[in-house]
């Protein structure tokens, strides 16, 4: 059962964590709070399923195409709907909560209630400590990984990431400063937006998409930045592993009490919050900056 | 001049040429697949009784006029219950047919109730339905499930058939006693059938290596999957109605588990499933309603009729088509719409329809019997949904394991 545990918690921590990292960026770097995140993660879903088994265009172009369509979207609704509500926290969260629920009418108006299956694109399972694991999972930990360390470069190896860091400490100073930092903040929802979308697309063939896809993950997400600490990156990706792990002991220890992996998960944010309020990477992100 | 009284004569027609029609609203999901199917069943009945001349009432011919209800009922109740409000306040509707998730019906019911409104079930399987029609008969007269059977028969139907598939377990396995995982998703409604499982499966000489109950909307389950693998399940007995449906049929592929899944699964008597699925979910097998099989005279011509229209093989909730024909026939012989002649008439008839032979018990339940109500089991192979249960209806065809 151990092996079982380990391997599991793994794969599925990778999922979340692939999932965290873009919603780390938007949400716990830039304090940006977009709910409707998730959303674009499930328009990316529907983009890539529709070119791939409709449109009959190949696994990578498919891909690319919808991760560049979303981020384009993106960036329509920052000018139409965050920009302007940008110094109002409860306001952008009212906005994009909105956003979110307007894109699943949408997908649920053109694609109906329907649950779709997206195909892998690698086919076949690998044998890890006599456990089976499908080769698209250990692809998500693959892209995952990427992902975490295209972003880590991002923010503190270009003057974007900079200005990125510097606009979430403090918006008016860096403003004074000479950054225009409404175009900083666009570009750090196209960029997070663009990673939700590639989540999308590399998560779906293990999921089913659905226009409800997003709302699970939002929760999930929600606790694993706040868990891991806001703003840091590290802290996002042990936080999903975490969660992983205890959804997976979960399953295994207490077989009836399957359903429960989600509240019990919770309950570990809350308590680790409790002890720690600042999660578990917080304090560390700050004196880095 | 000519014009002017022409026009009069035509404004005082119109009511007349209204009322000429009996209005049934279609309740159900629309947005869902299982909307789609009581609304296309719904719509099959209707043109063929008008097309025919239409419903004859008391020697009068009236057409049948449908009113499409979205209940919404997946994602909200209270959307139900306006949608309910709706159709008997404003739409003035005759009778009420469809309801699908068992919540939402049973809310929906009190508002029918409400309104002395012959409300036919179709797609609810919860007790309590037909149980409140026991315990208040008055109030709740006006209900009947026309499809499924209630929940405690299709746990009826669901042991029978896992009789039959632990016979060839044990025959083609060389074992005495199947091993049995109970994978049964969160639900007020799989408490009975759980708890019935585990009570007789050891009867039925199979043993219980355990009990996984993800969320009905979870979109993994392989760390439950990998568990069952690892108690050395041969049957994965499945009581699911989200999504996780479709999450466990491709899981279990993907795996290359060994294991056969049988029970409930609503998302695979979908034909959908197979492609949601990604192809993964081989013989994944499920109870169902219809396949082209002689499960009664009127299956196979309403199998194909409906494929040739929708171009999909239909699920449970299209017996709203055998609702309508049943509503038809009730008001036919008892040559009017009252709702109460029409109760005691369906309380004494056995129809047949193209899902069932319906006969009614003073819960106004479906009587359960194999091969009349029972419903049929059925396995996907290949991308195709094949019939294996009942072995004496006339088109079923084998039930496959996993190569080992």
């Amino acid at each position: 059962m151990l092996q079982d545990i380990l391997v599991t918690g793994l794969v599925n921590g990778g999922v979340y964590a692939l999932l965290a990292i873009g919603f780390s960026l938007i949400f716990g770097v830039a304090r940006i709070v977009n709910i409707a995140h998730t959303a674009f993660y499930m328009l990316a879903a529907y983009c890539f399923y529709t070119l791939l088994t409709k449109g009959g265009v190949g696994f990578a172009l498919a891909g690319i195409t919808a991760v560049v369509a979303v981020t384009l979207l993106s960036l329509v609704c920052y000018k139409l709907v965050i920009e302007p509500v940008r110094e109002h926290e409860s306001a952008v969260l009212i906005s994009t909560i909105a956003l979110g629920l307007i894109f699943q009418e949408l997908m649920l108006a053109a694609y109906g209630g329907n649950f779709l299956g997206v195909p892998s694109a690698i086919e076949g399972v690998v044998q890890v400590l006599g456990v089976s694991i499908p080769y698209q999972r250990l692809l998500i930990l693959i892209v995952a990984a990427l992902m975490l360390v295209a972003t880590w470069f991002f923010l503190h190896r270009t003057r974007l990431g900079l200005a990125v860091r510097a606009t979430a400490n403090d918006l008016e100073v860096a403003n004074l400063m000479g950054m225009n930092v409404h175009r900083v903040a666009m570009a750090t929802v196209a960029i997070s937006v663009a990673l939700a979308a590639v989540a999308g697309v590399v998560v779906s063939p293990v999921f089913v998409v659905d226009p409800f896809m997003w709302l699970a993950p939002l929760v999930t997400m929600l606790a694993i930045v706040v868990l891991g600490g806001l703003g840091s990156l590290k802290g996002s990706v042990i936080g999903a592993l975490i969660i992983g792990y205890v959804e997976a002991i979960t399953v295994f220890a207490l077989p009836a009490g399957a359903y429960l992996k989600g509240a019990v998960a919770l309950l570990i944010m809350v308590i680790v919050l409790l002890v720690r309020p600042e999660g578990l990477f917080g304090v560390a992100f700050e004196e880095e900056r | 001049m000519h014009r002017v009284i022409l026009g009069v004569i035509l404004l005082l027609a119109a009511p007349l040429a209204l009322a000429q029609t009996i209005k049934i609203a279609i309740l159900g999901p629309m947005s869902f697949v299982q909307g789609e199917h009581h609304w296309n069943g719904a719509e099959m009945a209707r043109d063929e009784i008008n097309k025919a001349g239409g419903v004859s009432v008391g020697g009068k011919r009236r057409q049948i006029e449908l009113v499409r209800a979205d209940t919404n009922e997946i994602q909200s109740v209270p959307d139900a219950t306006n949608a309910i409000e709706r159709v008997i306040t404003r739409d003035k509707v005759d009778f009420l047919i469809g309801g699908f998730r068992s919540e939402a019906v049973l809310a929906m019911q009190e508002v029918a109730m409400d309104n002395k409104k012959l409300f036919l079930g179709v797609g609810a399987a919860h007790s309590k339905l037909g149980l409140n029609v026991e315990q208040n008969y008055d109030r709740y007269k006006y209900w009947f499930r026309v499809s499924p059977t209630k929940d405690v028969d299709l746990a009826r139907t669901l042991f029978a058939v896992l009789n039959s598939i632990g016979q060839q377990i044990r025959t083609d396995l060389k074992t005495e006693t199947p091993k049995v995982a109970i994978l049964a998703e969160k639900a007020v409604w799989t408490e009975g059938l759980v708890a019935a499982a585990q009570k007789n499966l050891p009867a039925m000489k199979m043993e219980v290596v355990g009990l996984w109950q993800p969320s009905a909307v979870a979109t993994d389950v392989t760390a439950e999957l990998s568990a069952i693998d690892r108690a050395g399940a041969q049957i994965v007995f499945t009581m699911l109605s989200g999504p996780v449906g479709i999450s466990v049929g491709r899981q279990m592929g993907e795996r290359g588990m060994k294991a056969v899944a049988w029970g409930i699964n609503v998302e695979g008597q979908k034909e959908e499933f197979w492609q949601a699925a990604a192809g993964k979910a081989q013989f994944v097998s499920t109870l169902d309603t219809y396949s082209e099989v002689e499960y009664t005279p009127k299956t196979i011509p309403f199998v194909r009729a409906y494929q040739a229209r929708f171009r999909k093989a239909p699920t449970y909730t299209a017996a709203t088509y055998d609702a309508i024909m049943l509503l038809k026939d009730a008001i036919e012989k008892v040559g009017s719409t009252d709702a109460d002649l029409i109760v005691a008439y369906i309380e004494k008839v056995e129809h047949v329809g193209t899902g069932s032979v319906a006969t009614f018990d003073k819960r106004h339940d479906l009587v359960w019997a194999v091969g009349k109500t029972s419903g049929i089991a059925v396995q996907w192979q290949d991308g195709k949904k094949v019939p294996f249960w009942p072995p004496n209806v006339k088109g079923m065809q084998p039930f496959k394991m996993p190569a080992r």
